[in-house]
């Protein structure tokens, strides 16, 4: 089976001023379907700027990037859109949920930009067998600011799952979320993961989000130095049943 | 993306933060209702006017006693003496077309009636003036030709001149009013008529016989003025060349010399006022449409600081697949929804504000539907141009940093 993701020889060099930045100097690498892969590495490594190519939102200066097989490398402005669009759904560290609006239609937003119109109430059902598969259809619709963060993370990722894309790519997905809540949003990647084959990439600078995923690559100056396997992956259903009762409020 | 989609994303976003569009629509709310008030008040004005003409007959002509310069002298109207009943009688009977002619005196002084007295015009007249002003009385009756032949002492009271000698409700016809010392008798009362074209108000005055004005009140032998109507409205300008030639023969005006009288018809009198009330219209829709121009400037300023307070919403949406088109389009919808919107809220209330104005302080407005269809497209090119900038700034975002921005 093809890889859903391949990039060879992947460089992007910034011009700051007079100075250039290589922050990537050459990286090659698959992801095949299905696999959850950490991505890690101090920062300056070049692991965020390759998590931008990888997502569309930027070019590489050089090398080459296929998704889903099709090259990306040199695709215009509009055209990346509509990759990002139907090809990768994105959940930030910070939720980036619009505020004043309910989940549903938080979920939904993906549905208006997609290049032909659908049907209110299509977009109505499909936002809310998202909702359903992040366990928040009941909330559909509350407004982020009657969510807590976990909850909020788990619409941002019923957001990246309306389109049914084949990549989520999530930038440090837990950073914003107290440990409990961390487990409970890498328990849906794993799920999601397991269930739906859907692939997952991750970028995290803490070792024990990353062991949740089945391979670690690591990042330093601009490339990859190293890229194996979770040794002993961790299971975050399993945790939560091992953690004391505490008030919940799912 | 289609155009209803943007629509109803520009909308939803508007939505979200109420108070705000709100107060950025204020400025456009102001602006467009201020134009159209001021535009409605400088046409309610010409109107009046206009209704004037048509109420005092198109036919009209008064000729003044006195020029500017006479004899390199500057006199001013009515300060001469050379204008007399004979000039008068010679018009009525040697100029063809002049239907009813009026001489005219006037002078301002003390009137008193009972315990109460008043300052005002009295307008010494003669039989044909209710006739030439289409001036119905509300009671009694007007002098006859003999009150004029004989100098009578009677008196016709204007509504104005009646309520502060009589009360509003009183009919005075038949009573005894003291006009320099000397009784006259009320023997009617005009009905209401408000301003003349030339500004006096026509309803504060009391109207006496010329003759009784000359010889009785003022010592006088010569005229003011003379009011004559034409017998049809093509004539009127050609009495009024006659009139002229007549009196520079009758005053033995050398050609070349200047009149020294003024022969004026009532439509050159409107039309001087009526540009004046245009100037004036053009003045206050001007200023009014500075205040429009401020609300599109206000609009644009808070687009930006939309923008910039907006910039994650930006970036994800970016990121999630809107084309810098989408979000183009997004901003520049969101900027001519607010102005569209204001502008139509404005239309009411300079509507309402200008129905208000004339009934509450009888100020004659008059909306026309060009003014509302200016105002509205004025409104929506306002957003379209004020909102351009911002949302080409928006639509520019580099979705990284954007998504970066704290």
């Amino acid at each position: 089976m093809p890889p859903v993701i391949s990039v060879q020889d992947l460089t992007k060099t910034y011009v700051v001023g007079e100075v250039e930045v290589r922050a990537l100097r050459g990286v090659s690498m698959d992801v095949q379907p299905g696999e959850f892969v950490a991505v890690t590495g101090p920062s300056g490594s070049g692991k965020s700027t390759f998590m931008h190519i990888i997502g569309c939102l930027d070019r590489p200066t050089g090398g080459t990037y296929i998704l889903d097989g099709r090259d990306v490398s040199k695709l215009s402005k509009d055209e990346l859109a509509l990759v990002r669009n139907r090809k990768i759904g994105f959940v930030f560290q910070g939720f980036n949920l619009l505020s004043r609006t309910s989940a549903l239609d938080n979920v939904e937003l993906p549905l208006l930009y997609q290049g032909h119109a659908m049907r209110k109430a299509e977009r109505h059902t499909r936002a809310m067998k998202a909702l359903s598969a992040v366990g928040l259809n009941e909330r559909a619709h509350h407004h982020p600011n009657q969510l807590s963060g976990g909850q909020q993370q788990r619409v941002a990722i019923a957001r990246a799952l309306i389109n049914e894309p084949p990549i989520i790519l999530a930038d440090e997905p837990t950073g914003n979320l107290d440990t409990r809540t961390s487990i409970e949003v890498m328990g849906i990647f794993q799920r999601l993961n397991q269930e739906q084959g859907l692939t997952i990439l991750v970028i995290t600078h803490e070792l024990d989000i990353a062991e949740y995923g089945t391979r670690i690559i690591g990042f330093r100056d601009g490339r990859i130095v190293s890229d194996k396997p979770v040794a002993r992956r961790r299971h975050a259903e399993e945790e939560l049943a091992a953690l004391p009762a505490m008030a919940l409020d799912d | 993306m289609s155009v209803l989609m943007t629509f109803l994303i520009a909308l939803k976003a508007l939505n979200r933060n109420k108070m705000r569009t709100t107060l950025t629509m204020l400025g456009m709310i102001i602006g467009v209702g201020a134009v159209i008030t001021m535009v409605a008040l400088g046409r309610g004005a010409q109107q009046s006017i206009e209704d004037q003409i048509k109420s005092a007959g198109t036919n009209m002509i008064i000729v003044s006693a006195g020029n500017w310069t006479v004899g390199g002298v500057r006199q001013g109207q009515g300060a001469s003496s050379t204008l007399t009943e004979p000039d008068a009688d010679a018009i009525r009977e040697s100029i063809s077309g002049v239907q009813y002619l009026a001489a005219g005196v006037s002078t301002r002084t003390q009137v008193v009636a009972g315990n109460m007295n008043w300052f005002t015009r009295i307008q010494g007249t003669d039989i044909d003036i209710p006739l030439i002003r289409a001036w119905p009385m509300a009671s009694g009756a007007f002098f006859t030709p003999q009150d004029v032949s004989s100098s009578a002492k009677v008196a016709v009271l204007g509504s104005v001149a009646r309520e502060n000698l009589f009360g509003p409700d009183a009919d005075p016809v038949g009573q005894v009013i003291r006009i320099k010392n000397q009784p006259f008798k009320v023997i009617g009362v005009m009905s209401s008529k408000g301003q003349a074209a030339m500004g006096d108000d026509q309803d504060d005055q009391i109207l006496v016989p010329y003759t009784t004005a000359q010889r009785k009140l003022m010592g006088i032998t010569y005229i003011n003025n003379i009011t004559i109507s034409a017998a049809s409205a093509p004539q009127t300008l050609r009495v009024a060349d006659d009139i002229i030639a007549l009196l520079r023969v009758r005053h033995k005006i050398m050609p070349g010399d200047p009149d020294d009288f003024m022969v004026r018809t009532l439509e050159e009198m409107a039309s001087l006022r009526s540009e004046a009330v245009q100037t004036m219209t053009s003045l206050l829709a001007a200023i009014a449409g500075v205040s429009l121009l401020v609300g599109g400037i206000g609009i644009m300023n808070i687009m930006l600081v939309s923008v910039t307070e907006r910039t994650r919403e930006i970036g994800l949406r970016l990121a999630i697949g809107a084309r810098g088109r989408d979000v183009l389009l997004q901003f520049l919808v969101e900027a001519v929804v607010i102005s569209i919107v204001g502008g139509l809220i404005g239309i009411g209330l300079g509507v309402g504000l200008s129905k208000g104005l004339t009934s509450g302080l009888a100020w004659p407005t008059s909306v026309s539907a060009d003014a509302i269809g200016a105002a509205f497209g004025f409104a929506a090119i306002t957003g379209i141009f004020f909102g351009f900038y911002p949302a080409r700034k928006a639509a520019g975002l580099d979705p990284i940093e954007a998504l970066r921005y704290e």
